[in-house]
């Protein structure tokens, strides 16, 4: 690995918290389902502007509106994030204000406006425009300057899987999450449904035993969830298929999936969106579903996901790359154009683990500096909160 | 040179995933050391590479994954056949 991997230096934007994105863009962020089309028409009158349209903000019980306003924070708090607008009706639970403020808080410029106050669809569009344009000026010239690898966090993530995503993408993205901790990044690993069955596994390497507890308090909490709808989440697990693939227990099924995490001790346990405060590896709770996991990574600060995937999937965000590494050769060959990295050379013997290990940590720091993955070519920029309970 | 079938995810492992349909009486080698194929193992399924006793680990990342149902030789198709997971 050692040949692959250069000495690197890292360049992000610093911004007034201390944190460094590795991208500079202005978000817009509306606050509640009824401001998605407002926000949306103001990013498309400002170049390179970003928004952020969800179905959330009202008409939720209060752990889920706290879970969306952390979230909706968490973006805007983001270091990829120069500056935002923020745009509300008024009459939501999530509240334009309170929202602005928070983000405020980290010294980026923000303006919020509430469109119910703002005389009209029309006008509300002109007003976020002219906001928005402000905040652009004030940021579109910043400078990268050099940033360590103590400034990064990466999200790990995996979906469309096969059989192979156990054995080349997740071992290798596993290695290059190892490489990344020793320099002293820090690296997320998510999506706790696919924790069940290596919970005790995970639980060995986790720093104390409080670290232990939280996460088995996450998985027995995600499990429970799933019991109250009537439902079972182990009963058929692994699946007809999976064992017809050659998965043959519960704890095999989830080793292949935290595999991409490689073997770094667990420093800590986090909710949904919210920022760690260790560096090294650490947990968040997420569910499986790739858009509402990569989103909580990104809203709890990772500026960066590398995404393992069997079959293809073409996820992006807004604000932060999506590096993709495909385990399986000839899936790759199928959907290249939204895979960055072919794992699937490890299976026909061409690359080591090592060495696609190696290509992956190559592949991160040139996007950390400004490389553009494929799907930030593309534009695929998709967003998504995870809801626990009831609409009301 | 024969083609590859089989990966070896970790040094700890005993069993080893079949990364080419492998033959029954097909030549594998691992570790410098030839084995024989004791049945057909498709693609993604786990061959032994060590001897296994009944009531023994089956360790594949480095980690327990099940326990022997029955004696597993190296070579064997390794599955739900003869390995049972540690959770209910």
């Amino acid at each position: 690995m050692k040949k692959e991997v250069k000495s690197v230096k890292l360049y992000g934007y610093k911004r007034p918290d201390g944190l460094f994105g590795i991208r500079n863009y202005l978000l817009i962020i509306p606050t509640v389902i009824c401001a998605n089309e407002v926000a949306r028409r103001i990013a498309n009158n400002i170049p390179g502007a970003k928004v952020i349209p969800h179905q959330h903000g009202c008409a939720q019980l209060e752990p889920d509106a706290a879970q969306t306003f952390r979230t909706l924070a968490g973006f805007g708090l983001n270091p990829n994030v120069g500056g935002a607008v923020v745009v509300g009706l008024g009459c939501e639970t999530v509240q334009a204000v309170e929202l602005a403020e928070k983000i405020k808080s980290s010294g980026k410029p923000v303006h919020y406006l509430v469109i119910q106050e703002s005389g009209g669809f029309v006008s509300s569009v002109e007003k976020g425009t002219e906001l928005g344009k402000e905040i652009y000026k004030q940021i579109k010239d910043l400078q990268r300057e050099e940033m360590k690898f103590e400034d990064l966090m990466i999200g790990l993530e995996c979906g469309g899987s096969d059989t192979t995503s156990g054995i080349s993408a997740n071992p290798a993205l596993g290695a290059a999450s190892d490489l990344f901790v020793k320099e002293g990044a820090t690296t997320v690993l998510s999506e706790t449904t696919e924790l069940i069955g290596a919970e005790h596994i995970l639980e060995r390497r986790a720093i104390n035993e409080e670290v232990a507890l939280k996460l088995d308090e996450i998985v027995k909490r995600m499990e429970k969830r799933v019991l109250d709808m009537g439902v079972s989440i182990t009963g058929a697990n692994p699946s007809p298929g999976n064992i017809r693939g050659g998965l043959t227990t519960i704890e095999e099924k989830s080793l292949g999936c935290i595999y991409k995490a490689g073997t770094s001790i667990v420093k800590e346990v986090v909710e949904y969106a919210e920022r760690p405060k260790q560096k090294g590896l650490v947990i968040m709770d997420t569910p499986g579903n790739d858009i509402e996991s990569i989103s909580g990574m990104i809203a709890g600060g990772c500026q960066l996901c590398i995404f393992t995937t069997g079959l293809g999937t073409p996820t992006g965000s807004p604000i932060a790359p999506v590096i993709k590494v495909c385990g399986n050769d000839e899936n790759y060959k199928k959907v290249s154009d939204f895979i960055d990295i072919n794992a699937g050379l490890i299976i026909n013997g061409s690359k080591t683990v090592e060495e696609i290990a190696g290509m992956i940590y190559n592949m991160a720091v040139e996007v950390i500096n400004g490389k553009q993955t494929k799907c930030e070519i593309l534009g695929v920029e998709e967003f998504s909160i995870n809801r626990i309970g009831p609409t009301l | 040179m024969s083609a590859k079938y089989i990966h070896l995810i970790n040094d700890k492992d005993n069993v080893a995933v079949v990364i080419k349909d492998l033959p029954e009486g097909a030549k594998f080698d691992i570790f410098n050391e030839s084995y024989i194929a004791k049945s057909f193992i498709p693609f993604g399924h786990k061959v032994a590479i060590a001897n296994i006793k009944k009531g023994e680990d089956v360790i594949k990342y480095g980690e327990v994954i099940g326990v022997a149902t029955e004696d597993i030789n190296i070579g064997d198709h390794v599955h739900v056949h003869n390995v049972k997971g540690m959770r209910a």
